[in-house]
């Protein structure tokens, strides 16, 4: 009872409530591209883009300039859109460009930063943008909003592409025959994953989002046998590990990031072992 | 008029020729057998019919009333295809995303073309099974129901029998023949079965560097090419 009186009480102030409703948001949406990307062998991709997020929020950091997210969303969906270009037409193979951007992204990030920022605490900006530690604890109603607003659309967009986007990840050549244009379904996953990455920084912090939107995604796969049925799945599972993460964090004072990644981990254990035992039923 | 129809077309990678002066036409209802060696562009050719790829030189056209998006596929299967969660039903149904263009959900009509189809291949029963838990056998009957329900017209199958065991493989053979004489469907087939091929194709085309062969089975029993490369695989099939 002393847990739910703390937890109500900590409700009461609006910076968790914010908290919880972007966490959650943030979670529903990349889980839903999560098992398109694994399927595609397109993981590696958001790695990639989270990394060149954290670089383009140097380089917006050090501009400053006063909305920052607009920088780091046109800077990341602009290397989405490269990236699987790249991977198209392997002058450099698809997973090396990959590693090569992502590593040059942190370092010019982490160099940009150390050289030219105003802050005072410079290891502790890179320490909270890589991890994320505290600042989703310190969302303001205007990125409540705009994170509410891109939300929604990105739920509505796969929601209205999903027929599209599961032809189009199970078997691209005979999509492509039936005259869709999957180069342009490509794109839009690579887009909105940027979006999502973007979201999430706030979130997990530039280091764990693949967790978050791969994590839900694996888990659902170990059980489920149907895309609808994996695609629910992780988004359920995503929304409670994300909801529980910060919940735990705020009543322990772990880090909300890495908190909520812990949970999904747990989350993906437990989905294995089950997996496993409906496989030895058989 | 015919199907499809192909005048002096070269085919090939990066402006490297693999096969050149193409030249056939398929009619609707027959059953066009492509054999050849690997590597002599039956896959290529296919995917530049699919309009995947495009000709070095010369050209394809439709005719008969066949609109380019109106043509079955069966793809050899991929990598992916092999741990893929989904359920027949959701496969079986992706055949229909050419009659939606920008309507983003499937109407009642094609729900029903898609339980026909399973019926006709005998895969109703499984629609709710997952994918990956099938048979080679059944994995190809879910992939042919899918190209079934995106064509009336004309199946262009890409080795419809490799990778399933030899009592699928006749059964698969049968089921084809069926959809072309009794479902009235043009087949394209890409094939290293002979046998099968000699035994229900119209026509043959042999691909190698050049173009070996077009025409009817008989005229390919009968011709040079065709007797050689029969007779091969005839004293093949005694050593094995």
């Amino acid at each position: 009872m002393a847990m739910l009186d703390k937890l109500s009480m900590y409700m009461q102030y609006p910076f968790v409530r914010y908290a919880l409703i972007t966490g959650v948001l943030i979670a529903l949406c990349s889980s839903l591209f999560g098992a398109t990307l694994v399927l595609k062998r397109f993981s590696f991709i958001g790695d990639g883009l989270s990394h060149v997020a954290f670089g383009a929020m140097a380089i917006a950091a050090v501009v400053g300039v006063t909305n920052d997210m607009l920088i780091i969303l046109t800077i990341t969906v602009l290397s989405a859109v490269g990236l699987l270009s790249l991977g198209q037409h392997a002058g450099i193979k698809g997973d090396a460009a990959v590693a090569m951007i992502s590593v040059s992204s942190l370092a010019f990030g982490y160099m940009l930063l150390n050289m030219f920022s105003a802050s005072g605490n410079v290891s502790g900006d890179v320490c909270t943008s890589l991890f994320g530690s505290t600042s989703i604890l310190t969302l303001s109603g205007a990125d409540v909003i705009i994170c509410i607003v891109l939300s929604i659309t990105v739920v509505v967009l796969f929601g209205l592409f999903y027929n599209k986007i599961f032809a189009v990840t199970f078997d691209e050549t005979f999509a492509r025959a039936t005259g869709i244009h999957a180069r342009l379904y490509n794109l839009l996953v690579a887009v909105i994953i940027a979006v999502i990455i973007v979201l999430a920084m706030n979130l997990v912090g530039s280091l764990l989002i693949s967790a978050l939107i791969i994590f839900p995604a694996l888990s659902a796969m170990r059980v489920f046998k149907s895309f609808r049925s994996v695609i629910l799945c992780s988004a359920v599972s995503s929304v409670i590990c994300a909801a529980m993460g910060i919940l735990i964090s705020v009543l322990a004072g772990t880090p909300v990031g890495s908190t909520i990644v812990a949970a999904d981990a747990v989350v993906f254990i437990l989905f294995s072992l089950v997996g496993l035992l409906i496989r030895k039923k058989k | 008029m015919s199907q499809i129809n192909c005048k002096n077309v070269c085919l090939g990678y990066d402006g490297n020729v693999i096969v050149s002066n193409l030249n056939f036409r398929v009619d609707c209802g027959s059953y066009l057998c492509m054999i050849g060696e690997n590597g002599t562009g039956k896959s290529t050719l296919i995917k530049t019919l699919l309009k995947l790829k495009a000709p070095l030189s010369g050209e394809i056209t439709l005719g008969d009333g066949l609109k380019e998006k109106e043509i079955g596929y069966l793809p050899q299967q991929t990598m992916v295809q092999r741990d893929f969660p989904a359920s027949v039903e959701e496969i079986v149904i992706s055949g229909c995303l050419n009659k939606c263009a920008l309507r983003p959900f499937y109407n009642k009509a094609e729900k029903q073309l898609v339980r026909d189809n399973m019926e006709k291949l005998g895969i109703l029963h499984l629609a709710g099974r997952c994918y990956r838990e099938l048979s080679g056998g059944q994995q190809q009957r879910v992939l042919l129901a899918r190209a079934l329900c995106a064509t009336t017209k004309l199946l262009v199958l890409d080795e419809p029998a490799s990778g399933i065991d030899s009592k699928a493989q006749a059964e698969m053979y049968e089921l084809i023949h069926k959809l072309n004489t009794e479902g009235k469907i043009t087949v394209i087939m890409v094939s290293h079965d002979l046998s099968a091929a000699l035994k229900y194709a119209t026509h043959i085309l042999h691909v190698s560097r050049e173009p070996l062969y077009f025409g009817t089975k008989d005229g390919y029993l009968a011709s040079d090419v065709g007797r050689i490369f029969t007779a091969g695989e005839e004293k093949n099939d005694g050593n094995a």
